[in-house]
Parts: structure tokens; C-alpha cells; sequence
């Protein structure tokens, strides 16, 4: 192909702007890599940057300012075969910024061209992230109180492999942005511009004073050695083939009969560290394996090392409606902490609710039937309390019985860890 | 017989599975994080891609970027995160890129409690972008609606080639329950109608229908944008072009109405009351409605399963025969709104609660006896 410009849309840029030598330059690097156009997609974002996918006959994405790159990302993901190119203004690269940086780490083979023209031209020639802090843009003063960033140093130190900057009018341009798209990995591309719609009228920029920036700017030529590492989407490909195994269901046959069962709410009061939750678990697993349906809340802090684990259960012959505990027939009280968490409901317990309280534990009053356990006399030690309270609700037949937490705990469990689970029971019953 | 045993976020994840979702983008948020680790230990197996953007906007971006490349993709928040998906669930409605987004929503407003459960978001979904152009909102009320309304969205996301909600809620996603999982009747799987013909015009379709599709990197040129188009997909400012596309965003989902609208019913003879009720407060009402049948005081429940569009067919008829309608919302009033909108001649009670519990089916009955 001896050109990819779509005939039918010629660029519409201000006389002067940078953009058209960008767009000619970026058609002389697809004619010259020889690019299938249907294995490759124009992504842009907003402003006059973002007018790039309307000129070529290529496949075309134009989104949301700033956020190019993630599209770029997601069909590149999808479909490793593209040669996805972003085109983005300094704008863009502004609004943008978590986008670039991700990109830069990741490392997936994308090519970023950014047209930084020192302003947005499009809404006015207000100041953006890389407009010189003595620069007269359209936005007063604003800008002579910060200053512009160096995307290209920036970029390399977020993990660019490939890092290029040139004026828009170097006769180079199409070659270097060959070599860009050519790179196997993330590669940007900042060209340096002049918006004569905007900028240039009050602020003399000649491409003669471009090449003058560019010279004085670090240099960046292509590679970067010490970034080098592998592609992302190969490297993530890699890793997720390793990943064979898909996670079946946890489905639990019927095991034991239970006659007359009605109704069972379980409440366990602990803290972090007290293997609430699996203690929570293994109760569902027992009534399951009675055939029964279950439900569990839990409720942990977010900071999961400290504070209260609470573990609320219901075991029910029939389906499960509303799934918050109501009247609680098991309530067991092992940890301070846990017992604050749900001070309330004591005053509410029936006179048949069985308490498991352990004998450093303070409860609030209550019609219950308590009962007191000290565990340190059993030697359990803390992290097996709740396990070792469901010993003590088979035993007494609360909610579960001996039948069914064997079977929860061999369904739970692997061998070795159910008989040491099973030794703590045993130590209860 | 043998139960499953999951949290509904995990019987989402299985649901998105079950309809061919090979795609997922997110950002860990309390309570939807678990969506994103099944998805993570899900997809890959299956030759899937999963990855975590590095914020809600980029994951948006990410699905919107695989969708357009023809892969099925969801992704998973809540409320704060819908907040920043905003403008890139803006660019999915208007130029018609199918997604599925689960929100299991917490107690807001803003970062609120991230282990508080609420129907905080149900207008939010409906309003929270550009336009009003319609979209789709399923509401589970159990890990089993999760497992099957995720391949409902899937299919609605497919066939209108719209972002579809799943308005789940942390009592739902992060509850662990038994069901029956290898006797669910899962919808038959919908796939994207692919264009055939001669020349593509992405946008173009019928007047009540979305486009044939055609993805970016297939041998024909494809062209998306977020700017208002035309059927090339090129910029229009033409007004009667902008009015037809417009049209046709809103009416490709409201002509299917009827059909998209998913819901359970229980009606009583001899009762005057009718309960309406969405996600997991459907379930106290239904235990309510139990015990007050037991008193001898039946009364009739609808438990919605589409929210939007409004099942208003549904509404008008259902409620029909009944005196007194009680609306039960698990925030301080957000869709009753619609149902006294399309219900305007009958008399709407309405109850509400937003302090991070579940409505109890003592409270339900208590508002039902005591009006
Ligand atoms: S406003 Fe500036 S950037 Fe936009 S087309 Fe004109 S010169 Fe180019």
C-alpha cells in the first residue's frame, strides 16, 4: 500500500499545525512497515489529537479523554495480532497520567504517540501539563505557578522499553515512529509541535526552536536497556497457562439423616486470628451433609489480623428466606471482642438457646442457658476454641451432631488436617 | 441430592462463565473483590484473560477495548466505583458496546461502609450517565439469581449491545449459601449478531434494534467512537441522523420491554395487600408474607428481578386487584418513585431503611398490620 490516508477525510488542521506533518509521518510509517490495515487500530482520545482515527483506513477507536490507552490495552488483551497505536496530546497525557504510567509498567506492545503542542488547543489554548511556566496561554496566570512535566523521564522511570522524542517536522519522524511501532512492548513516542492555533500566537515557537528544545532536553533515542524485560500480554500468557485447574463448585452430598429438624441459628462470637469463619464454615458443611440448606454471614474487620469475627449461620430444612439471624439457638461466646460486636442480641436469647461461653469471656445478661467451658484446662489452645465449641454443640446435640461434623470435617478437610481437627473434638466429647 | 456452597459473588462469577464471559477487567472493592478472584481463578483455565486496571476507569476501558474486539467481559464494583465508570459507561450506552457490570452495592453515600449492605445505587444505575438513554438493571435476591440473572445480563448485554447492571448488594454477594446448583435451567446462551453482507456500516440497524456487529481486527474496517455518530460512525451534525440514533438507543430496550422483564410472583387469594419488593429484601417479605398467611392474614408479593426498564406492563397488571400496595426498599425510597410514576391511581405504602441491617421480616409485618 502506498498510503493508508483515507481519501475521503482530509486532515482539517489549522494551517501551520504540527498535527499534519504528524499525520503524514505516521502514514509513511505504516506504508513503510507495510502494515495489514485490518490487523491494526488508530486509537485517540480528545481534542485536536484525537481527529487521528478519522484519517486513516484503519480500524478506529475514539473514547474519552485520557483514557486511550485503556482501550489500546483492552483490545490488545483481546487480540494479540493488532498493532494497536494511541495517539494522545499533552492533554490527554495529563488527564490521563495513571493510564501512561500503567502502560509504561506493563509493558504490553503498544505505541503511544503523544503530540505535545504545549496546550489545549482545541477548548481555547488553555495551560496542560507540559506548557512552559513562563508561556502566555489562555489561562491567565495559572500556569506561571507550576511547571511543565518531562513525560520521557517520567516514562523511564515508570518502566518504559522504549522511550523516543523528536520534533513533529524531523524529517526522521516516519522512521522513528516505524522503529516505535517496530519495538516489541510499550513504546512512546513524544513529538514536540506547534499549535498555530492557539500557542504560537503569542508564544514564537519555529520548528528551528523545537529542534532547539529537543536538543536541549535529555536525549532519548529508542531503547532502554535497563528497562528491558519481556512483553507483557507473552508474559501474562505464559503465567496464565500454568493456571489448568478450574475451581469446581463446593458441592457436599447428603450423608445422614436427620429427623425432625427444625430451624437452627448459630451465632459464633470471636475474634481475628480464632478461625471463626471456618469454625462458621464447617456448621454449614454439617448441616449440608445432612441434607439441610445453610446460609452464613460473616463479619470481619477490614483490617483482618485484629478485631472481631463474627459468624452467623442458619441451618434449615427448608429453603432459606431472609438471611439474618432472628432467634439464635446456639450462641457461642468466645472472645471479648466478639460478644461487643453483638451485645444486643443476649437481652433477646430464648430461655432454650444454649450460650457456650468461655471462662474469660463477660457476657451481658440473659434468660439463656450458659453454659461454661474453660479451654485452657482441656489445653486448647485459642485458635481451636471455636473448634473445639463445635465438640461441644455435637456433643449436647445443638444444631449438629457428632455424625455430621465428622462428615463436615472430612469434607472440609484433607486427612491429615481432619485428624488433627478431630483430636480437638474428641477432647470435647 | 447434593448442594453447592457459595456467596453470591462466586455464584455470579460461575453465571458469567456459564455464558461465555472470557473476559474480566476490575479493581478490588469491598464487597464486589470476590467476583474479581473467582473471575481470576476461573477465566484462565478456560483460556480467558483477567486483569486488574490500575483504577475503576481503566477497567472500564480495558472491557470496553475486549467487547469492541469481540470477547464477552464484565467487571465488578460498587458504588464508589460505578462513580468513576461513569464516563466510560456513558461511552458503552451511546455507542452500544455490550458489558456486564455487577455492582454489589454497599451503604453509601460516598466511601459509606464497605461491610454495610444497601440498596444504595438503584437510580444511580438508571441515571448515572450522560443522556438518559436507557439501560438494563437486574436485581438477584440470592446467590442462585446471582448464578442465573449473570447469564440473563450476558444475553441482554449481547443482543441489545448495552452495558447490563447486576444490582447486587454485600447481604447478597458476600452471604454463603446452599443451592441446588446442577438442577438450575440456565436461559439458553445468546451470542452478539455478527454483520453479514457486503458493506459494513457499523451503526447502521433497524429502528428498534442494535447493530450487526463487527470487531475491531476482523478483516473489515471497523470504526467506534464516542463522539455522536452517524451509521459510519463518523461525526454527525446532522439533525435528523442525531434524532433517529437517539430514538433508536432508547427504543432497542424499550420495545423488548416486556419481554426483558424478569420478576417471581405470589399471589393470595382473598388478600388485599400487595408487597413489591427487589433484591435481598425480597426475601424477609416473602418469610413475612409466610407467617402472615399462617395469622390468616394473607397477602400477595411481587419481587421484581428487572428493575430497568421499569416492568411497567407488569405493575399496572399485577397490581390490578389490590387495595393497598406496600413498596419495601433497603434504602430511604429510590424506586418507589417509579411504581407511585406508573402506579398513580392506588395507594403506595411505602417502607425503608438505610443503617447498614437487613429489613427483618418482624419489621415487614409490623408495617403491614399497623397501617
Ligand atoms: S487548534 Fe492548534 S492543535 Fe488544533 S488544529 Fe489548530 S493548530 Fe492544530
Amino acid at each position: 500500500m502506498n498510503s493508508y490516508l483515507n481519501k475521503t477525510r482530509p486532515s482539517v488542521y489549522c494551517p501551520g499545525c504540527t498535527h499534519e506533518k504528524i499525520t503524514k509521518g505516521l502514514d509513511k510509517a505504516l506504508v513503510k512497515l507495510n502494515l495489514p490495515a485490518d490487523k491494526t487500530v488508530i486509537v485517540t482520545d480528545i481534542g485536536c489529537s484525537g481527529l487521528f482515527d478519522t484519517f486513516f483506513n484503519v480500524h478506529a477507536l475514539h473514547g474519552i479523554h485520557g483514557r486511550a490507552l485503556t482501550y489500546a490495552s483492552g483490545l490488545k488483551l483481546a487480540n494479540p495480532e493488532l498493532n494497536v497505536i494511541v495517539t494522545m496530546g499533552d492533554g490527554g497525557l495529563g488527564i490521563g497520567g495513571a493510564h501512561v504510567l500503567a502502560s509504561c509498567r506493563k509493558n504490553l506492545d503498544l505505541t503511544l504517540i503523544i503530540l505535545n503542542n504545549f496546550n489545549f488547543g482545541m477548548t481555547g489554548g488553555q495551560y496542560s501539563a507540559t506548557t512552559p511556566t513562563d508561556a502566555i496561554v489562555g489561562s491567565e496566570f495559572l500556569n506561571h505557578a507550576e511547571i511543565p512535566l518531562d513525560i520521557c523521564a517520567i516514562a523511564q522511570s515508570a518502566g518504559a522499553t522504549y522511550i523516543d522524542r523528536c520534533s513533529g517536522h524531523d524529517e526522521r519522524l516516519p522512521g522513528k515512529i516505524a522503529s516505535a511501532i517496530e519495538h516489541k512492548g510499550f513504546s512512546i513516542i513524544e513529538t514536540l509541535g506547534m499549535c498555530t492555533g492557539r500557542y504560537t500566537k503569542k508564544n514564537p515557537l519555529t520548528p528551528k526552536a523545537l529542534d532547539q528544545m529537543i536538543t536541549d532536553l535529555p536525549a532519548k533515542n529508542g531503547i532502554i536497556e535497563k528497562n528491558k524485560r519481556p512483553e507483557y500480554g507473552d508474559r501474562y500468557r505464559a503465567l496464565a497457562k500454568e493456571r489448568k485447574t478450574f475451581p469446581e463448585a463446593v458441592t457436599i452430598e447428603k450423608q445422614t439423616d436427620l429427623k425432625n429438624y427444625q430451624q437452627q441459628e448459630v451465632v459464633i462470637l470471636g475474634s481475628a486470628g480464632m478461625r471463626i469463619v471456618t469454625a462458621g464454615d464447617i456448621v454449614c458443611y454439617a448441616g449440608l451433609c445432612a441434607g439441610m440448606n445453610v446460609s452464613m454471614k460473616n463479619d470481619y474487620n477490614i483490617t483482618v489480623l485484629r478485631g472481631q469475627s463474627v459468624s452467623e449461620i442458619l441451618i434449615s430444612p427448608e429453603k432459606i428466606g431472609y438471611p439474618g439471624i432472628e432467634s439464635p439457638s446456639v450462641v457461642l461466646a468466645l472472645s471479648d471482642e466478639g460478644v461487643q460486636r453483638r451485645k444486643k442480641i443476649f437481652a433477646t436469647l430464648k430461655p432454650d438457646t444454649f450460650v457456650l461461653k468461655e471462662r474469660s469471656v463477660t457476657i451481658p445478661e440473659t434468660n439463656a442457658d450458659v453454659v461454661e467451658i474453660d479451654f485452657r484446662k482441656f489445653k486448647i489452645k485459642k485458635q481451636d476454641w471455636a473448634l473445639a465449641s463445635l465438640g461441644v454443640m455435637a456433643k449436647k446435640e445443638k444444631a449438629i451432631n457428632k455424625a455430621m461434623l465428622t462428615y463436615a470435617l472430612k469434607s472440609r478437610f484433607n486427612e491429615k488436617v481432619y485428624l488433627i481437627a478431630m483430636e480437638t473434638i474428641e477432647k470435647m466429647i | 441430592m447434593a448442594l453447592s456452597f457459595m456467596e453470591g459473588n462466586e455464584a455470579l462469577a460461575r453465571g458469567a462463565i456459564a455464558a461465555g464471559c472470557d473476559f474480566f477487567a476490575g479493581y478490588p472493592i469491598t464487597p464486589a473483590t470476590t467476583i474479581f478472584n473467582n473471575m481470576l481463578n476461573m477465566l484462565p483455565p478456560k483460556g480467558g484473560i483477567c486483569i486488574q486496571g490500575e483504577d475503576e476507569i481503566a477497567s472500564m476501558g480495558y472491557c470496553i477495548g475486549a467487547s469492541m474486539a469481540g470477547k464477552k467481559a464484565l467487571t465488578a464494583t460498587s458504588g464508589p466505583g460505578i462513580s468513576l465508570y461513569s464516563e466510560q459507561l456513558s461511552f458503552a450506552i451511546g455507542s452500544e458496546i455490550p458489558l456486564v457490570i455487577a455492582d454489589v452495592q454497599r451503604l453509601g453515600p460516598s466511601t459509606g461502609s464497605a461491610t454495610r449492605g444497601a440498596d444504595s445505587d438503584i437510580q444511580f444505575l438508571r441515571w448515572g450517565s450522560t443522556s438518559g438513554v436507557p439501560v438494563i438493571v437486574l436485581a438477584p435476591k440470592d446467590a442462585l439469581d446471582c448464578y442465573v440473572l449473570a447469564v440473563h445480563a450476558f444475553n441482554y448485554a449481547e443482543e441489545f449491545r448495552c452495558p447490563v447492571f447486576i444490582a447486587s448488594n454485600k447481604e447478597i454477594g458476600m452471604t454463603r449459601e446452599s443451592f441446588d446448583l446442577d438442577s438450575v435451567t440456565l436461559p439458553p446462551i445468546v451470542e452478539r449478531k455478527m454483520f453479514s453482507g457486503d458493506s459494513y456500516l457499523p451503526f447502521e440497524a433497524e429502528p428498534n434494534a442494535a447493530p450487526p456487529f463487527l470487531p475491531i481486527g476482523g478483516e473489515t474496517l471497523v470504526r467506534q467512537t464516542s463522539s455522536t455518530h452517524g451509521p459510519d460512525g463518523y461525526i454527525t451534525i446532522d439533525p435528523d441522523v442525531i434524532a433517529q440514533n437517539q430514538a433508536r438507543l432508547r427504543e432497542k430496550i424499550h420495545s423488548a420491554r416486556k419481554r426483558i422483564t424478569l420478576f417471581e410472583k405470589d399471589i393470595k387469594e382473598n388478600s388485599d395487600t400487595l408487597i413489591i419488593s427487589y433484591g435481598v429484601t425480597a426475601r424477609a417479605v416473602e418469610d413475612a408474607g409466610k407467617t402472615l398467611e399462617s395469622k390468616g392474614k394473607p397477602v400477595s408479593t411481587l419481587t421484581l428481578k428487572t428493575l430497568w426498564p421499569v416492568p411497567e406492563e407488569l405493575l399496572i397488571e399485577t397490581a390490578k386487584p389490590f387495595k393497598r400496595i406496600v413498596v419495601i426498599e433497603m434504602n430511604l425510597g429510590q424506586y418507589v418513585n417509579e411504581i407511585k410514576r406508573v402506579l398513580c391511581d392506588k395507594k403506595i405504602m411505602f417502607y425503608g431503611q438505610m443503617n447498614g441491617v437487613l429489613i427483618t421480616p418482624a419489621k415487614i409485618m409490623e408495617v403491614i398490620e399497623n397501617e
